[in-house]
């Protein structure tokens, strides 16, 4: 059984089809790659599998249930998490704010409104914990929008990170920050424990190459080839339209 | 630097402050022992006090906008004063049931109102107001239509305070209930649900992807806040012992509006500095030129908005922490 499936999803705006029949498997404990030059509708099949939007037709499995009828929300409660291309925090508020809210959701005690937050004292500790844990600790009690680019980054992972998703879908999680610091972010994120499925996206081949147990590569709208990293790599057809080109966004 | 102590961080951040604790003394003693002759108008406040964290409620924390949430005010105000008028005028059991049919009330509206966004969230409260207007209005066998409701009754609290035309028991009462309510929402906004809150005014399509049901958040934060105003509207009620159709109307929804922006969103004393501002502000202005009054208003607001966007609550947090922040900067430069 996978631990995430599409079967023949679709999606079209207007007359721009942005998801031509994808059908991907996500094995149990996979570090998937999912590459493609820009607007080959990435973020779109992400956004498909998290039900941010509706496929016009298809299904999406998350293990052997179909959520394609679920709201985002509800597939998150069954353990599908994710990060966005562009950061979408709480700017306001703090890394510790953000992180203990999100585990109070997921304990089912964000509902609780005649109790301090101060005594979710376990909510709290394992926000920290993961703060830590991906180096933010320092700056968990300033406002989000004061803290740098790319401590943001990791607080995108950090969120998705409070859900314990069973699979864990990652939009260009390195997008905007350093090379020298992209390498460790994704050493992190090969580090995440074995029984998470990772799905992610990225532009730079090196980390793809290196970090990637398996790869599908997207050309508008559509699976154009997948495999392992050697497989893609010698792929004359993925050379010619992706590797090759001098487009790679 | 200092290790942090994340629990430690999160309970200071809701501590209780000394200045909180003189400034409900002084709301208790200075009214009785300086005013005497503005009893009536201090209760005024103190009602429009716990309208204002009412709305502070959606609009500062949960982020919902609203522009007729007079509404829930006025449908409080008739229901307890209907029922006083009906032969039963216990205060205090009277303004529970203003403020939990007003809650009912709101709960019904919340379906709606956790559906649109923006420019449609206007126009949709702002309806709901000329509707209940209107509404109240027609009903005049019930409500009295124009004319007000008459033949309100209000008995003595707790059986002994008689409520009589020099305020003095009104408010007690008022400020006691003001009190209290404000008590429930620092709970709350202080509470896991009071964080969800703020998260999801911050960003929504995050909250979903953490797997917050934003919607049915927002509807009980909804009700609550339809309840505290609807106390609000029964308490007025119960005190004035009059209810008017403007109870309802847009202009008690602006002004309300206008008094939680110049005190500041999103922090319930914004929303008790605001009302008092603006009701002591009108009782002295429009004694000297009433048609005056809202060139003041509306110049005082624009001032607030542009120069202090936190309110003016904000304003002196903002510059009482620069004040703070100086003596280090002093150092560095060294
Ligand atoms: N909500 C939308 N409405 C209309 N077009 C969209 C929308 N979202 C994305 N697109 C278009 O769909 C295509 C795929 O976008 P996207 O999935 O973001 O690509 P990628 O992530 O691969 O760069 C792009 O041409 C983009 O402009
Ligand atoms: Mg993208």
């Amino acid at each position: 059984m996978n631990a995430l499936e599409t079967r023949n999803l679709n999606k079209a705006f207007g007359s721009l089809v942005v998801a031509d029949d994808i059908s991907i498997q996500l094995p149990k404990g996979a570090r998937h790659a999912l590459i493609g030059p820009n607007g080959a509708g990435k973020t779109t099949l992400i956004n498909l599998m998290t039900g941010a939007l509706t496929p016009d037709s298809g299904s999406v499995l998350l293990g052997d249930q179909d959520i394609t009828g679920l709201e985002s929300n509800e597939r998150v409660k069954r353990g599908l998490g994710r990060t966005f291309q562009i950061n979408t925090l709480f700017p306001e508020l703090t890394p510790l704010e953000s992180t203990t809210m999100a585990i109070c959701e997921r304990m089912g005690v964000a509902q609780n409104w005649l109790s301090p937050l101060a005594n979710q004292t376990e909510a709290i500790d394992e926000a920290f914990g993961l703060l830590t844990q991906i180096g933010l600790a320092d700056d968990c009690t300033k406002p989000t929008v004061d803290l740098a680019y790319g401590q943001q980054r990791l607080l995108e992972i950090a969120l998705a990170l409070a859900t314990k998703p069973k699979v864990l879908l990652l939009d260009e999680p390195a997008a905007g920050i350093p090379k020298s610091e992209s390498a460790a972010l994704f050493e992190a994120i090969a580090d995440l424990p074995k029984d998470i499925s990772v799905l992610f996206i990225e532009h730079d081949m090196n980390l793809v190459f290196t970090f990637a147990s398996s790869i599908t590569v997207l050309v508008q709208g559509k699976v154009l080839v997948e495999g392992t990293p050697d497989e893609i790599a010698h792929d004359p057809l993925v050379r010619e339209v992706y590797l090759g080109g001098a487009d790679h966004g | 630097m200092q290790p942090i102590d994340p629990q430690k961080w999160l309970r200071n951040k809701a501590r209780i402050s000394p200045y909180e604790i003189a400034f409900w003394i002084a709301a208790l003693i200075i009214p009785y022992a300086f005013f005497p002759n503005y009893l009536a108008l201090a209760s005024q406040i103190a009602a429009t006090a716990i309208f204002c964290i009412a709305l502070d409620l959606i609009i500062g924390y949960a982020g919902i906008i609203s522009l007729g949430h007079a509404a829930f005010f006025g449908l409080g105000a008739y229901a307890a004063g209907i029922l006083s008028q009906k032969g039963w005028g216990e205060p205090i059991s009277g303004a529970l049931f203003g403020a939990i049919f007003a809650g009912f009330c709101g709960w019904i509206v919340s379906f709606m109102i956790v559906r649109v966004q923006h420019l449609a969230l206007l126009m949709i409260t702002l309806g709901l107001g000329f509707l209940l207007v209107e509404l109240a209005n027609t009903l005049d066998w019930l409500t009295g239509g124009s004319d007000g409701l008459l033949g309100i009754d209000t008995w003595n609290l707790f059986g002994v305070f008689k409520f009589t035309f020099w305020g003095y028991t009104a408010y007690g009462y008022t400020l006691g209930a003001a009190f209290l309510v404000f008590l429930l929402c620092r709970r709350l906004v202080n509470s896991p649900f009071g964080l969800a809150l703020e998260t999801i005014r911050e960003n929504p399509q995050r909250t979903t992807a953490l797997g917050v049901p934003n919607r049915a958040r927002l509807q009980k934060v909804f009700t609550i806040s339809a309840a505290i105003a609807g106390l609000a509207g029964a308490i007025l009620a119960q005190t004035t012992e009059t209810v008017s159709l403007d109870s309802l109307g847009f202009q008690r929804s602006a002004d309300i509006a206008v008094m939680l922006i110049l005190g500041g969103t999103g922090r319930l004393y914004g929303a008790i500095l605001g009302s008092i501002i603006f009701l002591v502000a009108r009782d002295q202005l429009s004694g000297m030129n009433p048609q005056y009054w809202y060139f003041w208003i509306g110049l005082l607001l624009m001032i607030v908005v542009l120069f202090m966007p936190r309110g003016i609550l904000g304003g002196l947090e903002k510059i009482k922490s620069k004040l703070s922040t100086k003596p280090n900067q002093k150092v560095d430069g060294a």
